[in-house]
């Protein structure tokens, strides 16, 4: 079995975690910018922390055999400060050129506020400015399909924004209808309780079929499974799926979408 | 197209244990002492998906627990989701 982690909070785990990764068969991870479990107190903070994504994990990573490639935001449940955004926002660029970022993400919004969206729409100027790629993170539980909605709406309301450039993650069964029929890519977050469990999601790719979606650990500080991707894959497998079918959900299909980067350099062998 | 029996072969004992917990969560919930609680209301209607008969039951169910309006909340006063709508004068 071979897979890319598309998305994984890798600063969050352990040595142990990258070396289970690998030797499940992960040939890749991608590391979106999140919120780190605590509200920074400056915007050093982030500054540090978008070193750390840039330059020391990318090494940490090789140490496995693993490419590491990440992307920046200030994460929306620090978006409510919008002194705080903008003062982030602004060291963004800086960073931008590192050999390892492709995008902007994780944006979107968490609890759905006016100040969430005034940072989306100004992380959707950043991006749409320097031709990045969008990951987007959609709220949680009670919050998804609203959530989801807007930020839809604002990504197609900027007509710069490519929606086969954007990946609208989290998706869930109420939420991925609307991703797909408005041709953005999906992303199956594989979380124990707050998302879609190993068994939704392979009854999501039934319903919706495989083009346009991955599925993704988010693996961070919280309860969450690094090995959720290759478990997914095995119970694909369980319940008769085609071994190419798998292989196009957690490997091709991340390399697919990642490769609108020229930064992302695709895993020999594909 | 999945083949039923082995669908059942694959998950029933797996969705029977899930369906008793929460046969003995709702136990539980009525032993405790306490007043009305959104969450369960949302939870006790959202069950009513499982009896429809219809198809999409998880995506109605998860429809049940949403936030069914469509304009940005003034301010974000928490960063948590509790997983059921509180209602427009509790959000």
């Amino acid at each position: 079995m071979r897979y890319i982690e598309p998305h994984g909070h890798m600063v969050s785990r352990t040595t142990d975690d990258y070396q289970a990764m690998a030797m499940a068969g992960c040939q890749a991870v991608s590391e979106p910018a999140f919120w780190a479990g605590f509200d920074r107190s400056s915007v050093q903070g982030f500054y540090d922390y978008f070193c750390q994504l840039t330059q020391h994990e990318p090494r940490r990573a090789a140490m496995f055999g693993l490419p590491h490639y990440t992307w920046l935001c200030i994460n929306p449940k620090e978006s409510e400060d919008l002194k705080l955004a903008d003062e982030v926002l602004a060291i963004i660029p800086e960073f931008m050129g590192s050999p390892n970022v492709l995008g902007i993400g994780e944006i979107g919004l968490n609890k759905n506020s006016r100040n969430e969206m005034l940072v989306l729409e100004k992380h959707i100027d950043l991006a749409a400015s320097n031709d990045q790629l969008i990951l987007v993170h959609t709220p949680h539980l009670e919050d998804k399909r609203k959530g989801t909605r807007l930020i839809l709406d604002a990504l197609k309301s900027d007509s710069r924004i490519r929606p086969e450039r954007c990946i609208i993650d989290h998706v869930e069964e109420h939420t991925v209808g609307m991703v797909l029929d408005d041709g953005f890519w999906a992303g199956m977050t594989l979380y124990p309780e707050t998302k879609c469990t190993s068994n939704r999601a392979i009854d999501i790719l039934e319903l919706y079929g495989n083009e346009r979606i991955w599925m993704n650990s988010a693996c961070d500080w919280g309860i969450s499974v690094p090995l959720a991707v290759p478990r997914a894959a095995q119970e694909m497998k369980r319940r008769g799926s085609d071994p190419g079918q798998i292989d196009k959900v957690i490997y091709q299909n991340p390399i697919e979408f990642m490769s609108q980067s020229p930064r992302f350099t695709a895993p020999e062998g594909l | 197209m999945a083949d039923r029996k082995n669908i059942l072969d694959l998950y029933f004992l797996d969705a029977r244990a899930r369906l008793i917990d929460i046969a003995a969560f709702m136990d539980r919930v009525d032993r405790a002492d306490g007043g009305d609680d959104f969450r369960y209301d949302a939870f006790r209607a959202a069950l009513k998906a499982l009896e429809s008969g219809k198809p999409d039951r998880a995506g109605k169910m998860l429809l049940a627990f949403s936030d069914p309006t469509d304009e940005p909340i003034t301010a974000a006063t928490t960063k948590a989701a509790c997983g059921a709508w509180p209602g427009a004068d509790n959000a």
